[in-house]
């Protein structure tokens, strides 16, 4: 039981760390602010979503497990309300070298 | 190589990095996102050097309402970019800037590599007390038991620093409101954010005060949490910045330093010195000067990011 | 499992840095506001793996005011540049 615990917290951090590299390169090659801004916001948060599933079993008791649970849904909701603002902001033309 | 050694080395070399693209950046507002960047880095770093309590004040104060009031500054200083843009300091002056950041350099260069060995700590004296006061965080019982003292005056050079902002208003607008931070256009994801966000942010904020007795946490941190929470609801539009001549604000202002100032001065009283707590007493007289601190602490750095009140005082 | 854990921390600030580089360079202000966007995002990752790896629970809450304070910053961040 223990063996498998561990194999899934494996698998799901490297998930998770698979998808911050999926971010990071659409981060570094795609052409334009709005691409760049969807690269980073959709790719991270669910590659931070897998570290927190991968995180789950071994956290000390139902409370820590739910703390987790909450810091990414905070994270969620903040990363995604402000991807909203940042693409308004540079669609009404904020762009200023 | 362990990989511990590995993560900090890389982390020290970024922190390096980011410091060093900052000072050299051009624009403010670059320069300004670099340095909340920076900061929130360094409290990685603090993390790494298990000094979680700097860690959270860094990531709140350091980066956070820092980085509001830096943000705040450029705005206003839009116009004079291009003139401070055009300057060029003197050769001289740039060579004594590199000898000056050398001398330094090398001062805390020696002090780290050439410690007085065995260093000298008071950890184990620190530690001894802590069963007396109940407090379970060693920081918290230096902060407000052990050197109480200085945590006093340091809140009440916040409040010296506020007046002092508020002062560099016109005569006329004193006791008015500063100005609107709100964003040209309404945005109705800000709306929501400011809606949505500032409830839990309160929730983290109180369970971060209540959290520092035992484990890292505190008032200050949670009182830069607070006044970031209170910010983003100004900013949204939900409420307008108070007037700084209100009552509520200046009694709020005023209430923490007072409230551990009577702490303070009763302590001659009871078990005969200045800030001194009577025995089993410590804990609840703690927890009650941090409350109202956190409190003041958040009121405090909120109308310190508004900056000097712009309307005249509705009477 | 220790190892395990540090190393995918290690792995995911080395991401934040790339992206840091990429962010920081870009030409136009726009692209500077997503900052405060990764680093929070890769800074909650890293310390939540961290708070794992070294058995430090406190790193949780650490992330929860990374996650607060991230949002601020780049809300004023949004703020400051749109309105210029």
């Amino acid at each position: 039981m223990r063996v498998l615990l561990d194999i899934a917290m494996v698998l799901a951090v490297s998930a998770g760390a698979f998808f911050f590299l999926a971010g990071t390169v659409g981060l570094l090659r795609f052409p334009d602010s709005l691409t760049r801004l969807h690269a980073l916001t959709k790719a991270d948060n669910l590659g931070l979503g897998l570290v927190v599933l991968g995180l789950l079993p071994q956290a000390d008791g139902y409370l820590a497990a739910l703390k987790l649970v909450a810091v990414w849904l905070l994270a969620q909701l903040a990363g995604a309300t402000v991807s909203q603002m940042i693409a308004r902001t540079m669609r009404r033309g904020g762009q200023r070298a | 190589m362990s990989v511990a050694l590995a993560l900090d080395a890389g982390l020290a070399l970024l922190v390096l990095c980011v410091a060093v693209w900052t000072i050299g950046a051009g624009p403010t507002f670059a320069a300004v996102v670099g340095f909340v960047a920076f900061g929130l880095l360094l409290a990685l770093v603090w993390v790494r050097l298990a000094a979680v309590d700097v860690a959270l004040t860094e990531a709140a104060i350091g980066s956070g309402v820092t980085g509001a009031v830096l943000i705040a500054a450029a705005a206003r200083l839009r116009l004079t970019e291009a003139p401070s843009a055009a300057e060029r300091p003197s050769a001289t002056l740039r060579l004594a800037a590199v000898v000056l950041c050398v001398l330094v350099f090398a001062g805390l260069a020696g002090l780290v590599l050439y410690p007085a060995n065995p260093a000298p700590t008071l950890a184990p004296a620190a530690a001894v007390h802590l069963p007396e006061l109940d407090v379970g965080n060693a920081v918290t019982a230096v902060l407000l038991a052990y050197r109480s003292v200085d945590t006093l005056l340091e809140k009440v050079v916040l409040l010296l620093a506020l007046v002092g902002v508020w002062s560099l208003a016109p005569d006329r607008f004193w006791g008015g409101a500063p100005g609107i931070l709100r964003p040209a256009r309404t945005d109705g994801a800000l709306v929501l954010l400011g809606r949505l966000l500032p409830p839990i942010g309160i929730v983290v904020g109180v369970y971060i005060l209540w959290v520092g007795a035992i484990a890292p946490g505190g008032a200050f941190q949670a009182g830069a949490i607070l006044a970031a929470m209170w910010l983003l609801v100004m900013i949204a539009g939900l409420r307008d910045p108070p007037e700084i001549g209100h009552r509520w604000v200046r009694l709020l202002l005023v209430a923490g330093p007072a409230v551990f100032l009577a702490v303070g001065l009763a302590g001659f009283a009871l078990p005969g010195g200045f800030l001194s707590y009577p025995a089993g007493h410590a804990k609840p007289l703690i927890i009650a000067i941090e409350a109202v601190l956190t409190l003041s602490i958040a009121v405090i750095l909120g109308l310190l990011v508004a900056g000097p009140p712009e309307r005249e005082r509705r009477r | 499992m220790a190892e395990f854990l540090i190393t995918a921390a290690g792995f995911i600030l080395a991401m934040v840095a790339l992206g840091l580089v990429r962010i920081l360079r870009g030409p136009a202000d726009a692209d500077r506001m997503m900052s405060a966007q990764l680093l929070g995002t890769g800074g909650i990752a890293a310390l939540l793996l961290l708070g794992a790896g070294t058995r430090m629970p406190s790193l949780v809450d650490a992330a929860l005011t990374l996650a607060l304070l991230a949002a601020f910053a780049a809300v004023a961040f949004v703020n400051s540049a749109g309105r210029g």
